[in-house]
């Protein structure tokens, strides 16, 4: 059969289109895993943080995190006696080994971990131009790489400093929190290896999550809530101090 | 149709542009990935693409599918709520060939200091030596059991 110019014409970008759904194909997803059944988020418990780092190494084992970046980091707050709202802060290697060790001290010490807050109203998803940040049904935020173009508009405008740009991929990495580790009924790799229970994955969606009756007798606050970022990483005995 | 007399330029530049709109039409629809926008402004298969990635911690069901032993020492003792790979590290590759790949033992100088290192900024009720003063240099294990670690509970080697 013989095509003529005007058939070329016609068929080709009909032929593409084609191929582009037979490329397209569906990604791999847990069997049984139902994004609309869940909404997560963590629950950071303050008072039993003892700064030992155990999360940080094991967020940087799981998730490949290069030397020097950090999806979660651990700080210690000094608030000394006299000026109760300019804390001294430190975070040696995002408290990957540990701390120094302080003799007791005028003011108060405690260990804070700092982490992506899944925000429901997130300001990093809202600033991405070309949509390659948002939050998944399941209320996680996520970074599609194959779309994140480095920009870093969304590293500016968290209020929380949990991104950075990848030093070799060159586009946007962040906390995924264990994404797939969750969809899989695993915890998060922090979750896991924090010996004291400081950090817990929370469901809000599941009925029987202890969250539920925890966030009903404790005073649990989240990071700079004037900033309206509905984040859902929720601190029980959070400092007034803490930024 | 007078008014329309002289208007021929008009419907060619009409034409011109109906026919921008639908090449617009047909790019976009190659361009964009079928899945964006199925959920919201973004590509839909991003979401599979980030949960396809393989895991590196077991997870402590895991590991007490096989260390039972283990199990019923550690529920015992003080160390019942630290899960396995806190102390041993991600062993999920162990756990898919546990002929194989065999997980080196911690060295407990580095481990146990971690968390019992005596700081202030420890929460007070937390178990905490100064490691010099404690054992001045003896290992931990000549008297702590890991995986029980309190003495006066028959957890002592």
């Amino acid at each position: 059969m013989k095509v003529s110019r005007r058939h070329m014409l016609v068929l080709l970008p009909a032929a593409a289109v084609a191929w582009k759904s037979v490329l397209a194909g569906t990604p791999e997803q847990a069997p049984n895993y139902k994004m609309s059944e869940h909404w997560w988020g963590m629950l950071i418990d303050v008072p039993k943080c003892i700064g030992c780092g155990n999360c940080v190494r094991a967020c940087q084992a799981e998730n490949d995190i290069p030397d020097g970046f950090f999806r979660t980091w651990v700080e210690r707050y000094h608030v000394s006696d006299e000026d109760m709202t300019n804390p001294q802060v430190i975070s040696p290697d995002g408290g990957k080994e540990g701390f120094p060790v302080v003799k007791e001290d005028a003011g108060k010490y405690f260990f804070v971990p700092k982490m992506c807050n899944h925000c429901s109203d997130s300001p990093c998803t809202q600033v991405c131009p070309v949509g390659a940040t948002f939050v998944s049904p399941d209320g996680v935020v996520l970074v599609d790489q194959k779309y994140c173009m480095g920009c870093a508009y969304c590293v500016q405008a968290c209020p929380y400093g949990c991104r950075y740009i990848h030093p070799e991929k060159k586009v946007v990495d962040k906390c995924t929190l264990c994404y797939h580790r969750i969809t899989k009924g695993l915890t998060t790799a922090c979750c896991e290896s924090c010996p004291t229970g400081a950090r817990q994955l929370v469901d809000l969606k599941n009925p029987n999550d202890p969250i539920h009756e925890f966030l009903k007798t404790h005073s649990v606050q989240v990071l700079k809530p004037q900033m309206a970022t509905g984040a859902k990483a929720y601190y029980n005995g959070l400092d007034g101090s803490v930024r | 149709m007078g008014v329309f007399k002289d208007a021929g330029h008009l419907f060619r530049f009409a034409g011109l542009f109906v026919l921008a709109f639908l090449i617009f039409l047909v790019v976009r629809r190659y361009v964009v990935p079928p899945s964006f926008g199925q959920y919201g402004h973004y590509r839909a298969n991003s979401i599979g693409e980030v949960a396809a990635k393989p895991i590196k911690f077991a997870g402590h069901q895991t590991c007490e599918g096989c260390h039972t032993d283990v199990l019923d020492v550690k529920k015992a003792g003080k160390h019942a709520n630290v899960n396995c790979e806190a102390c041993h590290g991600p062993l999920a590759r162990h756990a898919d060939d546990p002929t194989s790949v065999t997980p080196v033992k911690p060295d407990t100088a580095v481990l146990c200091a971690r968390c019992h290192t005596a700081t202030a900024a420890k929460p007070k009720g937390f178990p905490q030596v100064s490691p010099d003063e404690h054992s001045s240099g003896v290992a931990c294990e000549t008297c702590h059991q890991p995986h029980s670690p309190a003495i006066d509970a028959g957890g002592a080697k």
